[in-house]
């Protein structure tokens, strides 16, 4: 073990960097003040292969690992934590309920487009009486001759203002609880599908996140992911994985705040001096940085126990519970080192401070996950 | 049609200081990048083959670090990559360098050649013209624009600070990529992945010394030596003029753009 | 023997070109180390009528080469007649202007005659000190008191190197436009006029020009922008820029502005210099009316140059400039598009 990324994953990390910096930093304000996704930049995020990162060239994908997704995940959220979520519901949600539970038939027609970069997904869990507790589904899906008949409310659907294909979960038998719940595979297309405008946020606002409503939707028999019944499993594996991404994503939205801090507390001057000659600005960046560092190990660790297929729920859920606290925490810590301008708008602390809050709440809150955790240790 | 574009992998700026006890670069922790202009001639040569088809080849002289650069282009999307490296070579100049790339060329193969015009570390322009001269092989510098591509003859533009000309050149011929040519795309994830699958050829001293002039190569046969090098002095503390009427302070404002140059 | 300093003389549409008489200029003054005569190679077409000039600003001989051929630039038929020179003339030096032409052909005849080229050199001397005549000696050169020196910038200005070319004849180098001064005109000066036959055929006009073109330059990024002249809440409103912009047109500079003023909406976004715009550091920096918040001088204090105009003489922005005038940038500034304008014009009319 030497901590140190392979030459592949270094220039793959020097991609998204470059990128990141070139494409997204330079309008991460405008997208947040506007409250929506610069489409033009998913095209760009699709071309270098973003969207389909750990998944197999056989079927599209870039034939890279989850290490690699979570450097991704990472260079991204440093500039833009909304890239970050949007990326990361369609790699670590959507597509892996297709790429574990769907038939040939379905990889080849859906997980195909996902992973190479022509078709965008989202993930339909979370209903406005279901959130962490995700057996309090409503939606139903009744089946119909050769169709399902969906109806329901799904809540902080991201991606779906400009998703292609949604995973929807429905209960094809309300006596059973979780275990009547199904997976489904929709197309944006369908009749009775509708995507409202995008929810207003404290943060990451630039990414898509609607309410989903779906009324009477016609979903063709063989779009059922898994067997019915599977669907609370097909949920919680794919959240298993998703956690990484938030990690990696508050690694990055706290190491970003800190690069913008490290930048200003050598050129703003008080006193005659530079800020950062000061030691309570020192001492406060090394607190700061030592917690980023020891928050990435634990992504990356999460990470290679999913390359390696080992049992990573319980670090996937240590790493994003432990990166989310810091990302609050460092965030918090950035703004008050860069004193009023931090509050200002023009510095972009105050914005990673406000897209910081999410981690802690979405694909589990920390809670849920201290519930992982405690259960993997048999307490 | 095979393309052949020569690049040279420089540090990521160009704040570098010289060491004043060994009088040599200090370039601890400066990522290398591949130089500007022989990206865009990169992202020219893949436009090129998108056209024609073929094939594009990337050859790199230097130290086996420049294996990055290389793994670069290839997954930005060219086909394969040529490391030319030699102990022998080291300490060329731009004379030097371009005859062991001349010579490289040669085994390699090419109905064109790119080059970027120049790179930043250097800033001299001469090695794409004279890989040219070497292998009587005609060019055209600061090309800006490929108005029209056949497969035995290619019309672009060409730049001057006062214009430019529409010049038809037939192949094989060298061409020298300026930043307005073409806006190099990004490697992609999955080009990574496979770039680092591929096998990058080298070719040593052994492999190209029938084709080279073996006086003029490296350190010791490069026509030109440097004398010394030194870091430009810092500036002085700046003068505040006051009390000035405003033609005195024209005036003094020209002396200084004269005296800088600057006008 | 090599013999003579040779210069490429740079013409356009038939007129020469400032850098050739500046290249001159400077020969002129190696001619005083090393004795030999100031030869000006002037290449086109129907461009006799230019030669005098060269005598005027130094020119001891003029080799002319006249041909169709040489009308406009093009690699190959330039290339040729000026190695058909070097091989009848066998120079000691010989210098180009580090223009987009000088950078094309310079090399290739390089190559061609077997020697060194230095690239766009700022400073030119003969190797005099003991050191360096040593140096000189020690690297092959047959007669270190003939040996030049060529110091250029590499690492965009960062580094400075000197370099020599002790070995192989002519010692050539391409020399920025603009960093050597001409002499003085005297227009009873005379020279000697070399007609020469470089024997070109239409063999050597190895690619076709389809079109010739003048058009005047776009504007530039200003992270790539040589010459920046910037300006800030002091010049007073929106049309404070017209102030800023002629200047900036006389000097041949893009414009950029501080960050009040694009908040005013008194110029656009991506002229912002600072922080949170952008990051520059041209040649010159021309501070008009900027207060020299630390938000904004972190953007531009790399500048190679910076002078400041401001009325208030203890704003930061003087701390660091390099020339400060306190004054008045509303009056300051009509008179000084004027002074550059007829600066520049008095040049062109040398």
């Amino acid at each position: 073990m030497d901590f140190k990324l392979t030459k592949t994953q270094m220039l793959q990390q020097e991609l998204f960097r470059k990128f990141a910096e070139t494409e997204i930093k330079p309008i991460a304000k405008d997208m947040d003040e506007a409250e929506d996704y610069d489409r033009e930049l998913l095209q760009k995020l699709q071309k270098i292969g973003a969207f389909g990162i750990p998944y197999s060239r056989e079927y599209g994908g870039q034939g890279a690992d989850v290490l690699t997704y979570t450097l991704c995940m990472e260079e991204m959220s440093k500039v833009d934590a909304s890239t970050g979520i949007t990326l990361s519901v369609h790699t670590s949600l959507c597509c892996p309920c297709i790429n574990e539970f769907g038939t040939e038939e379905q990889k080849q027609k859906y997980l195909r487009p996902l992973v190479d970069g022509s078709k965008i997904g989202c993930f339909g869990l979370t209903e406005p009486g279901a959130g962490t507790d995700a057996a309090g589904v409503r939606t139903e899906a009744r089946l119909e001759g050769d169709y399902y008949v969906l109806n329901g409310t799904k809540m902080f659907t991201t991606n779906s203002g400009f998703a292609d294909t949604f995973i929807v979960f429905a209960l094809t038998d309300k006596t059973k609880g979780p275990k009547g719940m199904s997976a489904f595979i929709v197309e944006r297309g369908y009749e009775g599908l509708s995507v409202g405008p995008n929810i207003e946020r404290m943060g990451i606002r630039a990414a898509s996140n609607c309410e989903v409503i779906y009324e009477n939707v016609k979903v063709p028999k063989e779009n059922l992911l898994g067997k019915e019944g599977q669907g609370y499993k097909i949920a919680m594996t794919a959240l298993g994985g998703g956690r990484i991404g938030i990690g990696a994503q508050s690694v990055g939205i706290a190491q970003g705040a800190i690069d913008e801090t490290l930048k200003y507390v050598k050129e703003r001057k008080q006193g005659g001096k530079p800020i950062g000659k000061y030691q309570n600005t020192q001492f406060k960046l090394a607190e700061c940085q030592t917690k980023v560092d020891a928050a990435r190990l634990m992504v990356w660790r999460a990470a290679t126990e999913k390359d390696l297929h080992g049992n990573y729920a319980p670090y996937a859920a240590m790493c994003k519970y432990f990166a989310s606290d810091v990302a609050n925490e460092v965030t918090r810590q950035c703004v008050q080192l860069f004193g009023g301008y931090g509050y200002c708008r023009e510095y972009p602390v105050e914005r990673a401070m406000r897209d910081a809050k999410i981690t802690e709440i979405y694909e589990g809150t920390n809670e849920a996950m201290k519930m992982i955790i405690s259960g993997s240790m048999k307490v | 049609m095979k393309i052949v574009v020569c690049i040279k992998q420089v540090p990521d700026t160009v704040e570098v200081k010289i060491d004043p006890k060994t009088g040599t670069l200090i370039r601890d922790g400066v990522p290398s990048i591949i130089n500007h202009d022989d990206k865009t001639g990169i992202e020219a040569a893949l436009q090129l083959r998108e056209q024609l088809g073929g094939t594009v080849t990337v050859v790199s002289m230097g130290p086996p670090q420049a294996d990055v650069a290389l793994r670069e282009a290839l997954a930005m999307g060219c086909d394969e990559a040529v490391l030319v490296s030699a102990r022998e070579f080291g300490g060329s100049d731009t004379y030097a360098t371009s005859g062991i790339l001349a010579a490289a060329l040669k085994k390699i193969g090419y109905d064109l050649i790119i080059t970027g015009r120049q790179a930043i570390d250097g800033d001299t322009a001469q090695v794409g013209p004279q890989i040219g001269e070497k292998l009587h092989v005609p060019q055209v510098s600061y090309v800006e624009e490929v108005k029209e591509a056949t497969k035995d003859y290619i019309v672009v533009k060409r730049q001057f600070e006062d214009g430019y000309h529409i010049i038809k050149i037939k192949t094989p011929c060298l061409l020298t990529a300026i930043a307005e040519l073409a806006t190099p795309r990004y490697m992609s994830v999955r080009g990574i992945v496979e770039a680092y699958e591929k096998e990058i050829k080298v070719l040593g001293f052994e492999d190209l010394k029938d084709d080279l002039e073996l006086d003029m190569i490296g350190l010791k046969g490069s026509p030109t030596n440097v004398y010394q090098s030194f870091t430009k002095e810092v500036k002085g503390a700046g003068t505040i003029l006051t009390d000035l009427s405003a033609d005195e302070a024209v005036k003094a404002i020209i002396d200084k753009l004269e005296a800088k140059f600057i006008i | 023997m090599s013999k003579g300093i040779f210069v490429v003389i740079e013409q356009r549409s038939g007129k020469v070109q400032n850098v050739g008489l500046e290249l001159v200029g400077e020969a002129t003054r190696l001619k005083a180390d090393l004795k030999d005569d100031v030869v000006a190679v002037l290449l086109g077409h129907e461009i006799e009528g230019e030669v005098e000039k060269l005598y005027h600003y130094g020119a001891d001989k003029v080799i002319l080469v006249d041909h169709p051929l040489l009308k406009d630039y093009v690699t190959e038929p330039y290339t040729k007649a000026v190695t058909e020179v070097i091989k009848e003339y066998d120079p000691e030096i010989m210098l180009f202007g580090a223009s987009s032409i000088g950078r094309d052909v310079a090399p290739r005849v390089a190559s061609r005659v077997r020697t060194g080229l230095v690239a766009d050199t700022t400073g030119l001397r003969m190797a005099k000190t003991q050191e360096e005549l040593d140096k000189e000696a020690s690297m092959g050169c047959a007669d270190p008191t003939r040996a030049l020196l060529m110091t250029r910038p590499a690492f965009g200005g960062n580094i400075m190197a000197t370099l020599m070319c002790p070995r192989t004849k002519p010692q050539m180098a391409t020399v920025r436009p603009g960093v050597m001064k001409m002499i003085d005109k005297d227009e009873s000066r005379k020279g000697e006029l070399i007609k020469f036959d470089a024997h070109l055929t239409d063999a050597d006009m190895n690619v076709e020009i389809l079109e010739v073109v003048k058009a005047d330059k776009k504007s530039v990024d200003l992270t790539e922008a040589k010459l920046i002249v910037s300006g800030g809440r002091g010049i007073g409103g929106p049309q404070g820029f017209d102030l800023v912009r002629d200047v900036a047109d006389a000097l041949g500079a893009e414009v950029g502005s501080s960050r009040a003023c694009v908040d005013a909406g008194w110029i656009e976004k991506d002229r912002q210099v600072g922080q949170t715009g952008k990051t520059v550091r041209p040649d010159l920096y021309m501070a008009c009316g900027i207060s020299g918040a630390i938000q904004h001088v972190a953007g531009m204090e790399n500048s190679e140059l910076i002078i400041a105009i401001n009325k208030n003489e203890t704003a930061p922005i003087f701390e660091v400039s390099d020339l400060g005038i306190v004054g008045d940038v509303k009056v300051i500034l009509p008179k000084l598009a004027e002074a550059i304008r007829k600066y520049k014009a008095g040049k062109a009319t040398n």
